[in-house]
């Protein structure tokens, strides 16, 4: 009889030796005999699992992690082929109470389909999203976004319905659907798994909004440190063609939609979405001045929705199932689910995807279980380079927009950096400026200079020159960027440096920093 | 005028080897009529060369019908593209936040001080090529390495070291 052995084609997987995982699956299973059958499936996000390797079996899905080429002999020696025990035996896979406990709406398929089976994708509800949209006119199609309350996964936060609205009702020869896959913000993965891992939600998004807003060509914008990404998206792409559900007549329908995957090319500003424009123009990746907005005047001087993957990737759902489905989902003005990502220093790193609401410390303790290096948690980076760095006594604030804007912060793409106590907040803001000054793309002075006068004037509050006047010139080089900057990149920069100057003081001063070194 | 820059582009074409010439010809045959083909011009020039070779820049730039200019702006905006030949294996080390968070910065100091060398240098020996990159998506199974294309996680110095040793040693 053929056993079934799944072990994950994604990034985590590969970079923890995932193939010779699978080599010595393969080997092992020829020598002893065994018809094994290895599917290399997506990511289930169980990141300190990885290489997870799943088994089916009569109980379902048996997990295997993390699994070193060395530790598969052992395997097969205690019966894991039946989903026996052994010292890496998680059980079934879908009880692993970090799993349990979710509510996947975007990554539903992540880690059970085979990325690129499209009969796979089908079988797991694929598709229905946009042959719900084909009976739909593209008013109905916008309204149903609308209605869902899904907003901007990127990090802006903007309502995705009103962006499609704005792109329906202006008239032009040709318009774009650009797919911003530039997921530049450390700490963030989510965009990629689900290139990795469930393909064709992205390309069924991007098809579902081409129809919206009559858009008959589509690009999606990946950065270049995401080869496998690439690679898998590219054969999703041919394949989706292939089956007619992209192409010049969708699904027989006589609509047609193009897809183009395109690489940018290691600068992080691409990822803000006029940058991104410009860079897919062929130029330097240079921010625009708005208006006119995208909605207006996109790419190549047309109408383009620019939405990040996971906002497009939770369409196909949301058609599927309906706008009040969704919007149940949430807190506030926070509807549906946020795949939160939980990285750097942490016991349990990986991809959780709840409803909004849920509190810092229930991410950090129950799922993460603290930090990896078992020393008190002491801050943690929200939303990327530009997010603010939060101290315990904030690890109650309640994942929403809102709510993390009240206090300076913000959620932006969902990504949590998890630092413990032997962090020196003050060379944290200093890489925060010097990270700026790198990226800066130069269109507009206070990014473009204040960054590396930020990182100057930090050096001289870390040496004690001058310690009061340089720490009120940081103070108000950060009021300046935050207000003369024409975008994120400039006028968030500061939050992550006030915010380390605010809640963390004590590294700023100079005996702070050979103490606060382990 | 025009005579000298056009002499001038013809002997920064001749620097150009026989092979890389043809590739380069080759792309832009294939590539110059997509929208917005700068960039995928210059990933497939470094795909194939490992580098943009500044002699390229002006074949580029007639292509495209672009100033030469305008394809050096490029070429030197992005942080991927290389003017040079890098070595026989390329190291991109993660700086971002999460890898820091994991000891990146330990990682960083051990590979600069074992190889001597610093960012955007290459060995004395041709072998490996050193650069930073920011965030390779691996943040949960931090700190991470790109190797010639390959990102590898949880990396430890002794398991950095097997990296090195195995790109110092393979031909």
């Amino acid at each position: 009889m053929t056993v079934t052995v799944f072990v994950p084609l994604d990034t985590m997987s590969l970079a923890c030796g995932a193939e010779a995982v699978v080599r010595e699956i393969q080997k092992q299973a020829r020598v002893r005999g065994f018809d094994v059958r290895v599917v290399r499936n997506g990511s289930r996000g169980l990141c300190w699992l990885e290489p997870l390797v799943e088994v089916a079996t009569a109980n379902g899905r048996v997990g295997y992690g993390p699994v070193t080429a060395e530790d598969v002999a052992a395997l097969f020696d205690a019966g894991f082929l039946d989903g026996n025990a052994h010292a890496l035996a998680h059980g079934r896979v879908d009880d692993i109470p970090y799993l349990a406990t979710q509510q996947r709406l975007c990554f539903s398929r992540n880690g059970i389909i085979d990325p690129i089976d499209l009969a796979d994708y089908e079988a797991h509800g694929g598709w229905k999203g946009l042959e719900h949209a084909l009976t739909l006119a593209p008013e109905a199609i916008v309204q149903a976004v609308t209605d869902s309350g899904l907003r901007g996964r990127g990090g802006a936060a903007f309502p995705t319905g009103i962006k499609w609205k704005t792109v329906l009702g202006t008239t032009a020869d040709q318009k774009y659907i650009v797919g911003n896959a530039d997921e530049g913000d450390s700490g963030t993965f989510s965009d990629r798994m689900v290139m990795e891992g469930d393909p064709y939600r992205l390309i069924e998004g991007m098809a579902i909004a081409g129809l919206a807003v009559g858009a008959t060509r589509g690009y999606i914008y990946l950065r270049s440190e995401y080869p496998l990404a690439f690679r898998v998206f590219r054969e999703a792409i041919e394949r989706a063609r292939t089956a007619g559900w992209i192409g010049s007549n969708v699904r027989g329908s006589g609509h047609r939609f193009d897809l183009e995957l395109r690489l940018g090319a290691g600068a992080y500003i691409c990822g803000e979405e006029t940058a991104l424009l410009e860079s897919l123009e062929g130029k330097r990746g240079q921010v625009r001045v708005k208006p006119p907005l995208p909605a207006i005047k996109g790419l190549f001087g047309k109408p383009t929705v620019i939405n990040n993957v996971i906002s497009l990737a939770s369409v196909p759902d949301i058609l599927a199932n309906g706008p009040e489905w969704y919007r149940d989902y949430g807190v506030g003005d926070s509807r549906g689910t946020l795949p939160i990502q939980l990285g750097g220093n942490i016991k349990r790193g990986g991809l959780v995807e709840r409803a909004f609401g849920l509190t810092l410390r229930e991410l950090l303790y129950d799922y993460g279980g603290g930090s990896a290096s078992g020393r008190p948690i002491r801050a943690v980076q929200v939303g990327g380079p530009l997010g603010a760095y939060m101290p315990e006594s904030q690890f109650d604030t309640v994942i929403d927009y809102e709510a993390f804007a009240a206090i300076n912060a913000m959620v932006g793409h969902g990504g949590i950096v998890v630092f413990d106590d032997s962090v020196d907040l003050a060379e944290q803001a200093r890489f925060a400026m010097e990270f700026c000054a790198i990226e800066s793309c130069g269109k507009c002075t206070p990014c473009r200079i204040g960054s590396t006068r930020g990182v100057e004037v930090i050096d001289r509050i870390r040496a004690s020159l001058d310690r009061d006047s340089n720490t009120a010139l940081l103070r108000s080089l950060c009021d300046t960027m935050v207000n003369g900057s024409l975008c994120a990149l400039g006028g968030l920069t500061p939050y992550p440096v006030l915010s380390a100057l605010n809640h963390f003081a004590e590294d700023f001063a100079p005996r702070a920093i050979s103490a606060a070194d382990p | 005028m025009s005579l000298s820059a056009a002499s001038n582009s013809s002997v920064d074409a001749a620097s150009l080897s026989d092979a890389q010439r043809r590739h380069i010809e080759c792309v832009l045959e294939e590539l110059h009529a997509l929208p917005g083909a700068l960039l995928p011009i210059l990933h497939a020039i470094q795909d194939a060369l490992g580098y943009v070779p500044p002699a390229s820049v002006a074949l580029i730039a007639q292509a495209l019908n672009l100033t030469r200019a305008d394809v050096h702006g490029v070429i030197s905006f992005y942080h991927h593209f290389r003017s040079a030949a890098p070595g026989r294996h390329v190291l991109q080390i993660c700086r971002a936040e999460a890898c820091q968070a994991m000891g990146a910065r330990t990682l960083e100091a051990h590979v600069r001080q074992r190889l001597a060398i610093g960012f955007h240098e290459t060995t004395g020996d041709g072998a490996i090529t050193l650069e930073p990159v920011y965030c390779l998506g691996n943040c949960a199974c931090a700190p991470s390495v790109l190797l010639d294309g390959d990102v590898h996680g949880r990396v430890t110095l002794p398991a950095i070291d097997r990296l090195l040793d195995a790109c110092m040693e393979a031909t």
